[in-house]
């Protein structure tokens, strides 16, 4: 985990997501306990525990007594649902940003992406 | 593995400890919490050794209290039996070997795991025959590191462990107490200059300075807790003297401030002021914090707080 981004509870869980998002994870699967993403990561076990219980209330993951953390049904779903209400603010503003202050006008940024599209 | 237990394995109240003029640690309020790995910052000379000192029972205090699973551990030998303290530069008897020092250990600690300390002693590569006193550095280190280990000990105490010990043998450390920890959580308290590699096995961190707490808190809100802002002086320094400022360096019409505020607020905020905001890692939060009550001191011992200009 990296010591300059932050919490690391929030790295704990947005790794997990990713990997609902790209279907490494599958959905009814379980997943890694925090034991195990302490080892892993090198990180104190209760930090992973509160990444994990992160994603019970946001009902990403959900808890089977005594056997572990398992994907929720529609976790995919809702992931992708959130990423996509938040791509505007994560990616195209700053490309904006960049953008202005080289002065390329926003029809010449729409071009190169056609463009991208048709390679 | 318990999470946001609130109970104490130590307390510490209203402490002060003084060596004839020298005041090593004043009126010092703090506890640490039972099952939590703590890490015990500060620079050279700020009371750290003391406080574990007289936590282990190795001191007694000019004044104030200090409780271990609720009792005093000075002259305890219920309690002392519950503490295992790893002395920087621990000195044992002449003629002793590694095997007589772990045999000591496990007569001392009634939960000594000696399989534990066996498989250490194979993962340190250390001799078990060989004189500790003809032990390198970090051989010695790795000595207190097995003992501190398969002591299981319910408060295990560990004074800079790791001096002399190379990169390797360092991870293989973090990995061990990780996983035996995971297996059988304890109260740790360490003390370190290593910061930035210690930091993620940290839940707590108790910070000292001229021995006074500086900072006590959970490692993850101190990681939310400061920004570093970037960006032209004059932008940065407006932004800054809204806020609570505490270090900045600048290079040409450029300015780096260390910010006291989340970093959603940060990013909402900075942002808005067209500056670049990155999250601050818990060691650039504690030299900040660290360099900041030292300028203080320096230029004015009585101030409040420092303003730009003086730690610009």
């Amino acid at each position: 985990m990296n010591e300059d981004a932050g919490p690391i509870f929030r790295q704990v869980a947005a790794e997990i997501e990713n990997a609902i998002v790209d279907g490494s994870l599958a959905e009814e699967a379980q997943a890694p306990s925090s034991n195990e993403l302490a080892a892993f990561h090198r990180i104190n076990p209760a930090t992973a525990a509160k990444g994990l219980n992160e994603l019970v209330s946001d009902g990403v993951l959900y808890k089977r007594r005594g056997v572990g953390m398992f994907v929720a049904t529609g976790a995919r779903e809702q992931l992708l649902k959130r990423r996509r209400s938040e791509f505007a603010d994560q990616y195209v503003r700053p490309l904006m940003t960049e953008a202005q202050k080289l002065g390329i006008p926003a029809r010449d940024i729409a071009a190169m992406i056609d463009e991208w599209e048709g390679q | 593995m318990a999470t946001g237990t609130t109970t104490a394995a130590v307390t510490v109240h209203d402490v002060t400890m003084r060596y004839r003029e020298h005041t090593a640690l004043d009126a010092v309020t703090t506890s640490f919490e039972k099952d939590a790995i703590t890490g015990l910052l500060g620079r050279n000379g700020a009371g750290k050794t003391t406080l574990m000192q007289l936590v282990s029972g190795h001191r007694v205090p000019t004044s104030g209290s200090i409780r271990v699973f609720g009792s005093s551990p000075y002259e305890h030998d219920a309690v002392l039996r519950d503490i295992c303290f790893i002395k920087e530069g621990q000195r044992y008897p002449d003629h002793f070997r590694i095997s007589d020092a772990l045999t000591a250990a496990a007569v001392l600690f009634p939960n000594w795991d000696a399989d534990l300390a066996a498989s250490l002693m194979r993962d340190f590569d250390l001799p078990a025959k060989r004189n500790i006193k003809k032990l390198s550095r970090g051989m010695t280190s790795a000595v207190g590191i097995v003992i501190g280990l398969a002591s299981r000990a319910p408060l295990t105490v560990f004074d800079e462990p790791y001096l002399g010990l190379d990169a390797v043998a360092r991870q293989l450390f973090y990995d061990r107490l990780l996983a035996d920890y995971a297996e059988s959580p304890r109260t740790v308290v360490l003390s370190t200059h290593l910061i930035e590699e210690i930091a993620p096995l940290l839940e707590r961190v108790l910070l000292i300075d001229r021995g006074r707490v500086l900072l006590d808190a959970d490692t993850e809100s101190l990681r939310d807790s400061a920004v570093t802002v970037t960006g032209p002086t004059d932008k940065v320094q407006a932004f800054a003297r809204r806020h609570e400022l505490l270090h900045a360096e600048s290079l040409g019409g450029h300015m780096r401030a260390v910010v006291r505020m989340g970093e959603a607020q940060g990013h909402r905020a900075a942002g808005a002021a067209g500056l670049s905001v990155e999250p601050t890692s818990l060691q650039q939060l504690i030299v900040a914090m660290s360099l900041q009550t030292s300028t203080e001191r320096a230029s004015r011992p009585l101030a409040p707080a420092a303003s730009l200009e003086e730690v610009s």
